[in-house]
């Protein structure tokens, strides 16, 4: 079962895509790209369609997804758990 | 899915374009002229009254675009006849001459020395010819490149990028070398994709004019944005949906012209295609603004994913909705065509995604009703540039 997907490989998140993801669970992740499997720990409770963090990241780190710079870390965040807007923001507005 | 000698049954218009719908559509110029619109369409039970708020005092580009966008509505081979209500006959002949260029039965009403009642009467009386002549009309095959369709996405989330969008994305790869015509658009929604776009534009003349339009809308976003574009950019939903920046929800957007269609050209909202290809259409991210200038560019059928639910449709331009959040594909089923829920969980790859989604638009091209247009969603709306005067 897939619990999250990632688009390629380098990319420093991952998303959910199933319902009810809690803290603690193991979770097996499909890098579509390049078709290959992963495992993590969540370390958070995380929605559908929200993301986890692939590796640690500090403040003023630059996030991949796509390949491409999706924003910069302006909170610590673990590998696991949840990035979103607590701990994300954009580098463009 | 081989596209090669693959034909749809649609109505020939006078000019030689080809719709898949037959409507005979009621038009006011102006907000005062909707409730005698409402009420023709109202006496003639199967044409359609395209209500909405503007018309009055705008002036310039605006007003242009105002015309352009009505003229462009009337114009689409959707359309089969245009009954045009405007408080005065000036701009009533102003937008019905134009429409009637395409050579398809055109009216026009100014209300003015008239009153609602008896204007109501005498449109409603060519509205009921229009109808019953339209009724007559008959579908013939066509082959594919008659097609002309369009694309923007709503209410996404992640599932969006990493699956409705790239189902746009394969069917677009899959139409492209057929000759149809495309489009997409959303200029902010490029923001941190950009320079992808840039690369994939056929020539330096057409990449001059792509980075023109989308400077000159990120020049907007400059002027009045506020430090989180006010949740509006992402939008709540988008962030609910969990994406979090607006370079996130760029990459993901643009996943929708997939990996081999080239950007043959950009037009700016009044504009209209030329030639078969891939068309960027500088517009805003709104879906029913967007929807309503491909709408006006005379686009016939309409992509449009969505992660968290967007239910919107268009009056004249059918939109197919494609979905992989199966939360949304299992709340919101009503307002799903094509479930590609299966991709996350690697039940289907994107090129069974993307045939899916094709074979749909073929029906939906051939008379089935999209969700959208069982629903009743006719969202029309205008795109304003400025204050009216």
């Amino acid at each position: 079962m897939i619990h999250f997907v990632v688009h390629e490989e380098g990319d420093g998140v991952g998303v959910v895509v199933v319902e009810g993801v809690k803290q603690g669970q193991e979770l097996v992740g499909w890098i579509m790209e390049d078709d290959k499997e992963i495992k993590m720990t969540a370390k958070s409770d995380i929605p559908i369609g929200h993301k986890l963090a692939l590796k640690d990241f500090k403040p003023g780190d630059t996030v991949i997804k796509y390949g491409v710079d999706i924003g910069k870390i302006v909170a610590p965040i673990a590998r696991g758990e949840h990035t979103h807007v607590q701990n994300l923001k954009t580098k463009r507005w | 899915m081989e596209l090669k000698n693959s034909t749809f049954w649609g109505y020939k218009r006078e000019n030689g374009r080809i719709g898949v719908r037959n409507h005979v559509i009621i038009l006011p110029v102006d907000d005062l002229s909707n409730a005698a619109a409402e009420a023709v369409a109202n006496n003639i039970k199967g044409t359609l009254a395209i209500p909405h708020p503007y018309g009055r005092l705008q002036f310039g580009a605006d007003l242009d675009l105002h015309f352009a966008t009505l003229i462009g509505t009337g114009c689409n081979p959707n359309v089969a006849a245009v009954v045009v209500i405007c408080i005065e006959d000036g701009w009533a002949k102003k937008v019905a001459d134009a429409i009637a260029a395409t050579g398809k039965p055109v009216a026009y009403f100014g209300i003015e020395q008239h009153g609602d009642h008896d204007t109501i009467m005498r449109a409603s009386k060519k509205a009921k010819e229009f109808l019953q002549w339209a009724s007559e009309l008959r579908r013939e095959e066509r082959p594919l490149k008659d097609l002309w369709v369009s694309t923007k996405c709503g209410e996404s989330d992640t599932t969006s990028g990493c699956g409705a969008n790239p189902t746009v994305g394969n069917a677009f790869d899959k139409l492209y070398p057929h000759k149809v015509t495309l489009a997409f658009g959303e200029t902010t929604e490029l923001t941190g994709g950009e320079h992808l776009v840039a690369a994939r534009c056929a020539t330096d003349e057409v990449r001059k004019k792509f980075q023109f339009m989308f400077d000159r809308y990120q020049a907007i976003i400059d002027k009045h944005k506020t430090s989180d574009l006010s949740d509006s950019q992402p939008t709540k939903g988008n962030i609910a949906g969990g994406l979090t920046t607006i370079e996130e929800k760029a990459l993901g957007n643009i996943q929708k012209i997939g990996r081999l269609c080239k950007v043959d050209g950009v037009l700016d909202k009044h504009e209209r295609p030329t030639a078969p290809g891939l068309w960027f259409i500088d517009s805003s991210s709104a879906a029913a603004e967007m929807v309503t200038l491909c709408a006006a560019a005379g686009y016939t059928v309409h992509f449009f994913p969505t992660g968290q639910g967007n239910v919107i449709g268009n009056p004249i331009l059918p939109a197919i909705k494609i979905c992989a959040n199966p939360r949304t594909v299992r709340t919101m089923s009503e307002h799903v065509d094509v479930d590609v829920s299966g991709l996350l969980r690697k039940e289907m790859n994107p090129d069974q995604a993307g045939d899916a989604l094709l074979e749909c638009m073929f029906r939906t091209a051939n008379g089935r009703l999209t969700a959208a247009e069982a629903l009743g969603h006719r969202e029309f709306v205008l795109t304003r540039l400025y204050e009216s005067a």
